[in-house]
């Protein structure tokens, strides 16, 4: 199950123009929505808007980490290197736009709640799970020889998405036990921020799927790099 | 041979090995020492706060204790190429994984049942009238460490660093079961008969979905 | 069988394949007609190894380690077989002593110990010369010997010319990971040894 190498470069690119554009329309569509078209919360003020990309994030990175699982168990299945591609791609994806939802936490704090922090269920889980991924990805960098790496990365991914749940629940329940101040929806959301919460949340996934890609592409280059690299030195 | 009793035949080797030397059980008993007295200088032990950060630090110490005992599991095998000797054994492969994790789970446990009484003492709080609710909880907590720590053995033995890999891995996603252990004890502490049957079934689950893993793609980590 | 060949042409992974410890990436391997890979654990009942390293355990002694293995291959009377096996390599006299105070020629000696166990029909050696001085060499050319006299086959790599070779009665020499000459069942395997112990000689005279 060695990389077959091709003989002949693949020149088509990663990703075409058409989905490019069609991302980025969603994304200028959603920053619309979002900065400009959306109700001003009556509470928080305008620092409110950067909610929808928070948590658009927050969504688009577990589908990633999902992925994670999925490419995981389908290499330990076939053994065919191309789900290890789609396993490190996802978690990179992942583990920035979790990445940005530990960035945003704290930016939309500060000016309306007057803390940097709060050690709530939602932050709480997202930085926990952001420290998980990011643990898988060192791992991937201190395993050199392709197919081990592959194995052993799998088995952790897997480990690592199944803990998702656990992660989220025992937080949860722990601060229901121990409440603290939330940051997040002080109350329902009007249908107009549900609208623009969806189309943010279809603009990370549009961009989710880009960068995958992209990443996806990359990693199958540099594994045939490799093979090829191998190949060369083993005729010596 | 039957899993069972494959993992059984490893599991005394293993046992054997340990209680020979004693150097793995002596270090990891004055390393949970060291941190808990470490831990005592960082608030004040009245017996308020002893009941509401002691567990915690207790766990926490016993986290930190496993990623590090857990290490030789999988390494002690690589010396002289061991794991091969087991894999040429007409074995089904996670009897191996099976009889380590058994093992490592005594291990843990005979090293957090010794450390009980010193707690206890060191941070005044009174175990014995809930010394079966606190020993489920060890259990199940144990049960949980052994498994992920075992298996991340086997995956730490295959990469560089593997001395911090472990901790690095091993720790997140071990934190459900800190917060469901450390709950669970201080909850019982307070009052023995409010075991929290929540967190109880919780740390089940955990053990149930974590075995079941272990079970379906442990075996991959052994391969060649 | 001896297996020939430089360093990286494939002999220790044709020998781990037939151990089962590795999975060939195309074809498949049969043992007496029956495909090896349904049939596992059966197959491994009746294979031995001697690998590069000694596969026993320094922490335990030799007596303990022999029945380690024999409970694992599912032996009747693990103690007895433990005991049996250390008087034939030489070791009797050191049963109760671990393994990690053995010298080298000892160790190798526990590896083959332990790999007779089963009394296997199939033995795997990986250049079990290195390492052993010559009359060591000789003591293992002459127990291989006798194995194979009763029945056992035997596949070992090797490098070099070394008094183990004694006995060969096929050579197979390996490059790259394909088989380039084949004494075959009848012919003469000193000429296949000859030659790939010179070309061996050659290239390390060249790096």
């Amino acid at each position: 199950m060695a990389t077959e190498i091709q003989t002949q470069p693949n020149t088509r690119a990663a990703i075409s123009l058409p989905s490019v554009l069609l991302v980025f329309l969603l994304l200028a569509a959603a920053s619309y929505g979002a900065l400009i078209w959306a109700p001003t919360e009556s509470t928080m003020g305008m620092i409110q808007r950067i909610f929808y990309f928070h948590v658009a994030s927050a969504w688009s990175g577990f589908i990633s980490f999902i992925m994670v699982f999925i490419g995981s168990v389908a290499f330990l299945r076939t053994r065919a290197l191309k789900w290890d591609w789609l396993s490190v791609a996802s978690a990179e994806v992942g583990v920035a736009f979790f990445t940005i939802v530990l960035i945003t936490g704290p930016i939309w704090a500060k000016p309306v709640w007057g803390i940097w922090w709060t050690w709530d269920a939602r932050l709480t889980s997202s930085f926990l799970l952001w420290v998980l991924f990011v643990s898988y990805l060192i791992l991937r960098t201190l395993v050199d020889e392709p197919e081990r790496r592959a194995t052993v990365s799998a088995v952790f991914g897997i480990f690592a998405a199944l803990d998702i749940p656990l992660v989220y629940f025992s937080i949860w329940w722990f601060r229901t036990q121990h409440p603290q101040p939330v940051i997040g929806d002080g109350g329902a959301l009007d249908p107009r921020m549900w609208r623009v919460l969806l189309l943010c949340w279809a603009a990370t996934l549009g961009v989710m799927t880009l960068l995958i890609r992209i990443r996806y592409r990359l990693e199958m280059l540099r594994s045939q790099v490799d093979a090829f690299r191998m190949n060369v030195s083993r005729r010596d | 041979m039957s899993t069972t009793r494959a993992a059984g035949v490893i599991l005394a080797k293993e046992l054997r090995t340990e209680f020979r030397s004693r150097e793995l059980l002596g270090t990891t008993l004055v390393f949970v020492l060291i941190v808990i007295v470490l831990f005592s200088f960082t608030f004040n032990p009245t017996s308020e706060e002893s009941r509401r950060f002691g567990p915690g630090l207790l766990w926490l110490a016993f986290l930190f204790a496993g990623s590090l005992m857990l290490q030789p599991s999988f390494l002690r095998e690589q010396t002289n190429d061991t794991l091969a000797a087991l894999r040429l054994a007409p074995i089904d492969p996670f009897s191996i994984l099976a009889g380590k994790m058994a093992a490592n789970f005594l291990f843990l446990l005979l090293v957090e049942v010794l450390l009980l009484p010193v707690f206890a003492v060191l941070y005044n709080t009174a175990i014995l009238p809930v010394l079966p609710q606190l020993l489920l909880v060890l259990i199940l907590g144990t049960v949980g460490l052994a498994t992920t720590g075992t298996v991340f053995s086997a995956v730490a033995s295959q990469a560089r660093l593997r001395e911090l890999l472990l901790p690095l891995l091993l720790l997140p996603v071990l934190a459900p079961v800190l917060i469901a252990s450390t709950e669970a004890t201080v909850g019982v502490l307070r009052d023995p008969s409010e075991l929290s049957l929540v967190w109880i079934t919780f740390l089940i689950s955990f053990d149930v979905v974590f075995l079941t893993a272990a079970w379906l793609v442990g075996e991959y980590l052994l391969e060649e | 069988m001896a297996l020939v060949g430089h360093n990286g042409s494939g002999k220790t992974t044709l020998l781990k394949i037939a151990a089962q410890l590795s999975h060939p990436s195309r074809g498949a391997v049969t043992f007496y007609e029956r495909d090896a890979a349904l049939a596992a654990e059966e197959v491994k009942t009746r294979v031995g190894m001697v690998g590069h390293h000694t596969l026993v355990y320094d922490e335990l002694t030799a007596e303990e380690n022999l029945i380690f293995f024999a409970k694992l291959y599912a032996l009747p009377d693990p103690a007895a077989r433990a005991r049996e096996a250390l008087a034939p390599v030489g070791l009797a006299h050191r049963a109760a002593d671990m393994v990690r105070t053995f010298s080298r020629g000892m160790r190798q000696r526990m590896g083959i110990a332990r790999a007779l166990l089963a009394s296997p029909g199939l033995l795997l050696l990986d250049e079990p010369a290195a390492g052993l001085d010559p009359e060591g060499q000789q003591w293992l050319g002459e127990t291989l010997e006798r194995l194979h006299a009763s029945g056992c086959t035997i596949l070992m790599s090797t490098h070099g010319r070394n008094e183990t070779q004694a006995s060969v009665t096929r050579a197979i020499r390996l490059e790259g990971g394909r088989i380039t000459h084949d004494s075959g069942l009848a012919g003469d395997p000193n000429q296949v040894l000859v030659m790939a112990a010179v070309r061996e000689t050659g290239e390390e005279s060249q790096s």
